[in-house]
Order: structure tokens, then C-alpha cells, then sequence
């Protein structure tokens, strides 16, 4: 058996997914967090139940790419049953959706979810009534807390779920002939037409679907039936009748047939409505009400906004950083530990070089990383981030996008890929390319251990956060540009509207905070026990190979080894680009490697500095354990204003590999990743030219 | 002159009597819920006054003048 789990965007069905089938999706308290449809099993009453948590829709019409996963699966894939998840708070608008599904002739068990806080807020339902009035199996749940779950399951498998074809919604007398006629004509076309080929190709194409739906999709001027209709042969007669009809209801009632319809679905919410609700007025102002007075207040709104933005960073750097030192002890012991147990030879320079530099030098940000998720996950769990696209909006409509694609942005603070999966909400698919292509320039968790390392080393404490604030801001300001640039030059057009809802402020669970946080961190363990662990030994050893010059003689010093080192020849060979902004043939390297992870850098950077250390000690002195905030202050040669230059070109330039592979497959090709990858690595040059010159000139930071 | 929802102040109360317009805007604002009949309350303008913030029975919404007006009301007055 296959069931769907269906409903209006936010109003918990992935929570409920998560509980029937033990997984561990991502939810928050914001429109549009799954965008993909997932599947799940579920073994209960000797059923084996799949489910799949599909991504919310207000209504059967699709118009973003998230909710046409949704449609595709509810039209096309015709689950067993649909259990519809309702917010019970809301419920009017919520049954919108139903009455369009039980249209499908598909089962429906219709869950009201979030049944606790409609009835806090005075929401009485008549469960009973209502099930009779829609003819439809009701369940009040609270997927929260997991309330409802065993009547829901004993529904599901009770193995009476059939359509009930009595409660279907009727409309005006004009519609239902228009209907009917409609219908007749599918029906005959169905059975006998001009010839059987035809006939079959009607069949096999439509059979699926009710007819009484296919007529009321046609009426409403629904794109994708129309579509379907007009690509099968005699589709167009039929096309050119519903075209008839829509025309004389147009004259006949003044209003077009899909405003008349959608209004004789809501006459029927409102009647079952009126009879099976009962809402106690409380005359009071709601605690969403109270704290949105604050947070959207016309004067003080948007500064509360930057001030949890600033919050969020100085949370990411300072609370950490006394972690990041503890991480820091361990590795380096670790480190020195290797090094004196082992005698000199390849194989430990690989070790304590190569993998324990590389690797450790990314697990130690392990803190940093740890508390941006959890800011992010207070920021999606709140409600926030809707209001952040609210404020945002007007911005955002001056750059020629919509208040929504700021929402992508904000998920890019933690890592591009969820970012740009985040843009399947945009219902325009130039908005969506756009927000797309300048995601990447909203500075992700992976580039977090390079500011880290590089402003501990270079700015003092108290600036710390403030100069990691500066990188972000100018990742935001340079996003919103190059929107502009995009959409005056290459991607010209009108913006979307912006309809969008704003979700009460729910106290985000202590529990799905810290699941999230442990993915998170297990996630970045796992990428530097693989993708870095690799790149880690490869750079090692380009870096030490080959150990002898063209006539097999050894050179003289380790470091004019490192100089025709394979890494040596590549780094040496891009340096004329980035002399320019202030970079030498080491920084060349470690930011070629970048491209694999962005946190590559600090591993490329922790090998490079580590086997330099251990060359220009004097014979006979002790290795030291030197932090690698130290290290890299005393080998880089780097000056503040370089420290500060590779910061913003590390924010600016090419994108991880990842983030390049999600965009080829979010468009279908490989010219908008290309390009990204392009425009990216340019617009760091020129960026870093002009600061690094600018602060050479005016002697900042040298 | 017909009234229309921009021409409300915050916290002012109306009833919907028309949605203009057409094509993905009006379906979309019907998908919401504001149809003929449906009463909304003026919450709030965003900062920069662009969009503004309405509620509906159940939810708050957000959209942007270009769209609020095309939506026709008559006000009910504060309930």
C-alpha cells in the first residue's frame, strides 16, 4: 500500500513522516522546507506501508517546481490513499486543498494536525460532524507529540477507505452543465471514437483520471491538462468546445469559470465549516500578534534584524572560539605525540604532515560550525524566517527578485546545496535561476574555518567578530548585486508576485534542535574523514614529490624541494595572476585545492605551514606545539590586509565542487554552472584587486 | 471609485468583494483563501512600506501593494 502524505505547505507533514516512519527529515517552522519528495516505510497491523512526505501545496495548480513534485505524485502516481494533513488552526483555507483532491476520486484521511493550539486559541471542532459533512475519515493529531498517531495507523489499515462520491462538491447550476457536457464528451471519446487507434490512445492516456475531474480542470483553464489534451489526436475539438463553454459562462455570470469554481469549494468549506467549528471569540491579542509588534515594527524591525544577524556571527566566533582552543590542544598533542614516536621517514610526514595537519586543522572549527547550526536551526524552527523575507522583500524587489528568495539566502549561512535546493519554492524560473547563481556568494559553514584561522591569527580578540561580520555582509551586499546585474543584463523580466504566508513563532523543540546539530556535526566529520582525508594525502604529496630534481640529485633545502614540488611547479605557475592581489605561489595552492571543499584551504594551508615549520628549525631544537593560529603567523608571511584579502576571495570565488554539481543538476546542463564557476573567480580578482591595492595605497593593514 | 485593500490603514477591518486581475496572481490570492466574502484586517506596512502584512480567519499574510490591489473591498469597520 502506498499513501501520501499531502497538505498545505507548513502544516506538519514531515513531522509526521519523521514519526511513522522513524526518519530524521529536516523540518522547521517555514513555508516550503521539503522540497523533494521522500519516501519511507512503515510496518504496522501486517501492512507494509510506504509512505511518501511530499512538499506543500496551497492548491492542485502548480506553479513552483516544489509544488509540482507534489501534483505529479497526488495526478499522476494516484497513491492508495492520501492522508491529507491539515493545520486545524487554519482549517478554512486548508480544505481547499481537500475539496481539489477528493475531485481525484483517491481515498482521504483527513488529519488535523496542530490540533492542541487551534483549540488554545478557541477552535471547538465537531469531529464527528465534520467527517459526515465532507464524507471523509477525520483524526485529530499532534504531530508533535506524537498524539492521534495510533487512531491515525488504525484508520489507515482498517481497510475501509474508500472515495465517497455523494460528498463531491456541486457547483453553480451553469458550471455542472458546462460539467456535464464535458464529461459526456470525455465518456463517448472514451468509448467510441473515430477510429480505434484513437480510441486507444484516449484510453490509455486518460483512463486514470476521473472524468468529472478532467472536465473541471478543462473549465479552470488548468495548463498542464489542457497540455496533455491538446498533444493527443481530436484533443483539440475538445479544447475548442471547453473554450465554448468557458466563453458563455464568462457572458452568463460574469466572473470566469476557475474564480466560480474555487468559489463553490469554499461555499462548501463554509458550510461544513460553520456547522462542525465552533470558535470562541478570545478577544486578545495572539503571542505571535504581541511579538511581531516588535520584530516588524516599522522603526525598529529592520535594526532588530541586522542585530541577530551580528548576534548569529559573534555567537559562530566568540562562544566557540574557547572550544576551538580545547580542539586545538588535543590536536596538536596528537600531533607531537606521532611525531616523537615515530622515527623520521615518509611515511610519518604523511601522517603528522599530511593527514593529522590537514584533517585535524578542519576538525578543530568543529564549534564554529556546531553553533552557526544552531542559530540557523532557532532562525528556521522560530517562525523568523519568514519575517526575514517580509522585511527583506522591498530590497529584494529593488534587485528584481522576491522577499522569498531571501529565504535560500539565509539557509546559505549554513551550506549552498540546501541553499539552492531552497530555491525550488521560487515559482518564476528566472527568479529562481538567479537566486541560484548568487547563493554561492552567501558565505557558507565550510569557508567558516578560514576566517577562523585567518582572524585569529592576524586581528586581534576584540575585533574578531566584527571583521567575520564585514565578510558576511559583503557576501549579502555582493549577492544582492549581482541579482541586479543578472537581472538588468541577462536574465531581463518582471518579478513574481509575492504572496506568502507568515507561521506563528513556535519555541523551537530542545530535541529536533539538537538532531539537527548532531547531523550537522556528523555530516563535517564525515567530510573530513573522506573528501578532505583525500584531497589531505594528494596535496601531501604533490607538495613532496617528486624529492629529487631532473638529474636525480637531492636539493640542497627542503623548501627549494617544496619550490619543484609538482604542487610547487602549479602554484608557481598561477602566480602572475594572484601577485597582483597579494598572493604568493603557496596561497595559489591552497586555493586551487579550495575547490574540492572550501575547508581544504585551512588542511592545504596546515600541511604546507607544518612541513616548513619542521624545516626551519635549527639542528637540534626541539619541535615545539605550536598553535596553528601560530604557524600560520609565523610561515605565511601574510600582512593583515593579505589575511583580509584571502578572506574575501575565498568568500567570493569559485563554489565547492558540491554546490557546482547541485546546480548542473538543478538546471539540467552544465552552462549555468560553468558560468557560476566563471563570474565567481573574476569577481574575486577584481574585488581583491581593488581592496588590496586600495589598502596598499593607503596603508591599511600592511 | 471602488475601495480597494491598500486603500486600508492598519488595523482597519474589510470585506472582500472582488479579486481583478488574472492569471497566476488571482489563482494564487484564491489558493490563499481571499475570495468574495472573505474578511481581512490591515496588520501592518513592512519597514521600507513595501509589502504589507494582512490577516485572514487563521493566518496572516504577506503580499505586495502591486497585488493588494487588486483586491476590491467595502469596509466593515472595527469588529
Amino acid at each position: 500500500m502506498t499513501i501520501a502524505l499531502a497538505g498545505n505547505p507548513n502544516s506538519g507533514k514531515t513531522t509526521l513522516f519523521n514519526l511513522l516512519t522513524g526518519a530524521r527529515q529536516h523540518v522547521g517552522n517555514y513555508p516550503g522546507v521539503t522540497v523533494e519528495r521522500k519516501e519511507g516505510r512503515l510496518q504496522t497491523n501486517g501492512y507494509n506501508i510506504k509512505i511518501i512526505d511530499l512538499p506543500g501545496t496551497y492548491s492542485l495548480t502548480a506553479y513552483s517546481p516544489d509544488e509540482l513534485v507534489a501534483r505529479n505524485v497526488i495526478i499522476e502516481g494516484r497513491p492508495d490513499l492520501i492522508v491529507n494533513v491539515v493545520d486545524a488552526s487554519n482549517l478554512e483555507r486548508n480544505l481547499y486543498l481537500t475539496m481539489q483532491l477528493k475531485e481525484l476520486e483517491i481515498p482521504i484521511i483527513l488529519a488535523l494536525n496542530m490540533a492542541d493550539y487551534a483549540e488554545s486559541i478557541g477552535i471547538t471542532i465537531d469531529y464527528n460532524l465534520l467527517s459526515k459533512l465532507l464524507g471523509v475519515p477525520v483524526v485529530r493529531i499532534v504531530g508533535t507529540k506524537g498524539e492521534g498517531i495510533d487512531e491515525l495507523l488504525a484508520l489507515v489499515t482498517s481497510g475501509n477507505n474508500q472515495f465517497m462520491p455523494a460528498k463531491a462538491v456541486r457547483y453553480e447550476m451553469e458550471i455542472e452543465t458546462a460539467i456535464a457536457k464535458l464529461e459526456k464528451i470525455l465518456d463517448s471519446k472514451l468509448e467510441t471514437a473515430d477510429s480505434l487507434a484513437v480510441a486507444d490512445q484516449f484510453q490509455a492516456e486518460l483512463k486514470k483520471y476521473p472524468s468529472r475531474w478532467l472536465a473541471i480542470k478543462l473549465l479552470e483553464n488548468d495548463k498542464e491538462v489542457t497540455d496533455k489534451f491538446a498533444s493527443l489526436p481530436d484533443g483539440n475539438k475538445i479544447i475548442e468546445q471547453v473554450q465554448a463553454s468557458r466563453k458563455i459562462l464568462n457572458t452568463s455570470l460574469d466572473e470566469d469559470p476557475e474564480g466560480l469554481i474555487a468559489e463553490g469549494r469554499y461555499a462548501y468549506i463554509r458550510g461544513a465549516y460553520k456547522e462542525a467549528v465552533e470558535i470562541r471569540e478570545l478577544n486578545r491579542t495572539s503571542i505571535t500578534e504581541k511579538i511581531d509588534k516588535i520584530l516588524l515594527n516599522r522603526i525598529i524591525g529592520l535594526p532588530i534584524f541586522f542585530l541577530i544577524m551580528w548576534g548569529l556571527f559573534q555567537l559562530t566566533f566568540t562562544v566557540a572560539t574557547p572550544l576551538v582552543e580545547w580542539m586545538e590542544i588535543l590536536i596538536s598533542s596528537l600531533s607531537a605525540g606521532v611525531d616523537n614516536a615515530l622515527a623520521d621517514s615518509l611515511i610519518k610526514s604523511l601522517l603528522v604532515d599530511g593527514i593529522i595537519a590537514g584533517v585535524g586543522g578542519v576538525i578543530i572549527f568543529l564549534p564554529n560550525i556546531l553553533f552557526l547550526f544552531l542559530g540557523i536551526a532557532i532562525l528556521e524552527a522560530s517562525g523568523y524566517m519568514s519575517r526575514a523575507a517580509f522585511l527583506m522583500d522591498k530590497i529584494m524587489h529593488k534587485v528584481g527578485l522576491h522577499g522569498k528568495s531571501f529565504v535560500p539566502m539565509l539557509i546559505g549561512f549554513g551550506c549552498s546545496i540546501p541553499a539552492i535546493m531552497a530555491t525550488r519554492t521560487l515559482e518564476n524560473p528566472k527568479d529562481r535561476l538567479i537566486t541560484m547563481l548568487v547563493t554561492p556568494l552567501i558565505s557558507c559553514g565550510a569557508r567558516l574555518p578560514v576566517y577562523t584561522l585567518l582572524i585569529g591569527a592576524f586581528f586581534p580578540q576584540e575585533m574578531a567578530g566584527n571583521v567575520l561580520f564585514s565578510l558576511y555582509l559583503i557576501g549579502i551586499i555582493l549577492a544582492l548585486l549581482m541579482a541586479k546585474v543578472f537581472r538588468t543584463w541577462l536574465l531581463p523580466g518582471e518579478s513574481e508576485p509575492f504572496v506568502m504566508e507568515l507561521p506563528i513563532y513556535r519555541l523551537p523543540k530542545l530535541k529536533s534542535i539538537l538532531v539537527q546539530m548532531w547531523e550537522r556535526a556528523w555530516l563535517y566529520l564525515k567530510k573530513a574523514g573522506t573528501i578532505i582525508l583525500a584531497i589531505s594525502i594528494i596535496m601531501w604529496s604533490l607538495f613532496t614529490f617528486p624529492m629529487v630534481d631532473k638529474n636525480g640529485q637531492e636539493y640542497a633545502t627542503a623548501s627549494q624541494q617544496m619550490q619543484q614540488s609538482y604542487a610547487g611547479r602549479l602554484g608557481k605557475a598561477i602566480e602572475p595572476v594572484i601577485a597582483p592581489i597579494g598572493f604568493d605561489w603557496k596561497t595559489g595552492v591552497a586555493l586551487v585545492s579550495g575547490f574540492a571543499a572550501k575547508e581544504v584551504v585551512v588542511s592545504t594551508l596546515a600541511t604546507l605551514y607544518n612541513m616548513e615549520d619542521e624545516e626551519s628549525l635549527l639542528d637540534g631544537e626541539e619541535t615545539q606545539v605550536k598553535t596553528f593560529a601560530q604557524l600560520t603567523r609565523e610561515q605565511s608571511g601574510f600582512t593583515p590586509l593579505v589575511a583580509y584579502v584571502l578572506m574575501l576571495f575565498i568568500l567570493i570565488y569559485v563554489p565547492c565542487m558540491a554546490t557546482i554539481a547541485i546546480i548542473k543538476r538543478e538546471t539540467n546542463g552544465w552552462k549555468w554552472p560553468v558560468f557560476t564557476a566563471g563570474y565567481t573567480v573574476v569577481l574575486a580578482w577584481v574585488i581583491c584587486f581593488i581592496v588590496y591595492q586600495g589598502g596598499f595605497l593607503l596603508g591599511i593593514g600592511v | 471609485m471602488k475601495k480597494l485593500l491598500t486603500d486600508l490603514n492598519p488595523g482597519e477591518n474589510a470585506r472582500v468583494t472582488k479579486v481583478k486581475g488574472g492569471g497566476a496572481i488571482r489563482r494564487r490570492l484564491i489558493d490563499m483563501g481571499i475570495i468574495p466574502g472573505t474578511e481581512i484586517k490591515m496588520e501592518r506596512y513592512a519597514p521600507m512600506g513595501d509589502p504589507i502584512e494582512i490577516k485572514l480567519t487563521g493566518c496572516h499574510l504577506s503580499l505586495r501593494k502591486e497585488e493588494a490591489a487588486t483586491i476590491e473591498i467595502e469596509e466593515i469597520g472595527c469588529v
